[in-house]
């Protein structure tokens, strides 16, 4: 069972390898969106560190959502999905490799390059630690939620922005999350409670997800 | 061993086909034939529990297959009009990605081999989106030589491929039914068989050679 887990994730990883293009889009994307606001806002120190947490994740939401079209449309496109279907293993086992392979290389970029655009904001290097974990915890919950809506809209036409509509509203608890926890740790009141929340919701969405994705993508492949 | 019993699909309003019975045992050919949009890629996706007949099962062993979905998945193998393939990888990179996901223990070297016997010599470490249709039509049928899954259902297996590649294809075929295989394919061309048994089932209202 846990060989083909494998060989989903060495395929995808090796994949995005020779396609480096698609995993660079979305980290520019983060990186532009955090960029903008401090050349909008101007160099005001104190409005830029209030602001950074929710910036940091709307952005972060919006870099994943982004990313979310391509996971299973190519499969679906080459016919790779129909074998996937019928491997004889659980779906979601499978589906489970692939959203993580998805995640190695969609949110472990953002999660890396977030101390470098903290510098933008003035944050300290504890808050920048505290951010760092939330994304750490909130990206792999964002992958899997989003799987959710990649597999029910696959094949559809106008699929992109439908997915939009169907995710975004399901990442609000990790974004108040998230952001709350950075907040907190700033004002001093400490953000374990919002980072067991967090994990709390990654823990969920491991269980739960890669079950709906597998539903959903047997659904969308008839 | 594979048993249809009653099978009907529907997609939309439209009645593709319905009441269809029929059994393929070991050592045995089904041919599915008709004209276009007579519903045979429908029905081989039923067949693999692809698509959910509307009424109707399908049962291999005697037990319906959305019973036993992961059992039987592991003993069959299906090739459908899409091959398969990822473009961005060789082809003994997908031949491997292929058969591992499948549950073999397949070994560089054995792929390797195959894809010689396939007539890919000199092609095995090239990109599939740099091969011709019928080099990746090749890739695509070369796990029919390492696999070990008893029945195989095979969508227009023969398209795109030359002369020679047919040969080897119907000799595939051949060994697999002689070797107590269950086959069921889909294709416009007679298939000659050396030995086992070939059925035959039309799909399909309109009379031969009309259009």
């Amino acid at each position: 069972m846990f060989d083909a887990f494998r060989v989903i994730i060495a395929r995808d990883l090796l994949l995005a390898m020779r396609r480096r293009s698609d995993v660079l889009t979305t980290l520019f994307f983060f990186v532009i969106v955090v960029s903008l606001f401090p050349l909008g806002i101007g160099p005001e120190l104190d409005t830029l560190r209030l602001i950074a947490p929710g910036v940091f994740w709307v952005a972060a939401l919006l870099a994943s959502m982004l990313a979310l079209e391509k996971l299973f449309f190519v499969d679906y496109q080459d016919g790779a999905l129909e074998q996937m279907l019928l491997a004889p293993q659980p779906l979601s086992i499978l589906v489970l490799g692939k959203v993580f392979a998805h995640w190695l290389v969609t949110g472990v970029p953002l999660v890396l390059l977030s101390p470098l655009l903290g510098l933008q904001y003035d944050l300290s290097g504890d808050t920048i630690l505290t951010m760092m974990i939330t994304l750490l915890l909130g990206t792999p919950a964002l992958s899997l939620i989003g799987a959710i809506g990649a597999a029910l809209t696959l094949g559809l036409r106008g699929g992109g922005v439908l997915v939009s509509l169907l995710v975004l509203p399901l990442y609000i608890p990790v974004l108040i999350f998230g952001a709350g926890a950075v907040e907190a740790e700033v004002s001093g009141l400490g953000g374990a409670g919002h980072l067991s929340m967090l994990g709390a919701i990654l823990l969920l969405s491991i269980l739960a997800a890669p079950l709906a994705t597998a539903a959903a993508l047997r659904i969308s492949a008839e | 061993m594979l048993d249809v019993v009653n099978l009907q699909c529907t997609r939309g309003d439209r009645r593709l086909f319905s009441g269809i019975d029929f059994t393929v045992e070991e050592g045995e050919l089904l041919h599915l034939y008709g004209h276009n949009g007579s519903g045979k890629t429908t029905l081989l996706r039923t067949l693999c529990g692809l698509v959910a007949p509307s009424q109707g099962e399908v049962r291999w062993k005697g037990e319906a297959i959305r019973n036993q979905r992961d059992e039987f998945a592991a003993e069959l193998l299906y090739l459908g009009h899409k091959n398969g393939l990822k473009d961005d990888l060789t082809g003994i990179e997908n031949l491997l990605v292929a058969c591992r996901m499948a549950g073999l223990k397949t070994k560089q070297d054995q792929a390797w081999d195959v894809l010689e016997r396939m007539g890919l010599r000199g092609h095995e470490d090239l990109p599939a989106r740099v091969l011709s249709q019928g080099q990746q039509k090749r890739v695509a049928l070369a796990r029919l030589l390492l696999s070990q899954a008893p029945l195989w259902i095979l969508d227009e297996p023969f398209v795109g491929l030359d002369v020679a590649a047919v040969a080897l294809l119907e000799n595939v075929i051949a060994g697999h039914v002689a070797n107590g295989g269950l086959v069921v394919l889909t294709t416009h061309q007679e298939v000659a068989l050396t030995s086992g048994k070939v059925k035959k089932l039309r799909l399909g209202w309109k009379e031969d050679g009309h259009v």
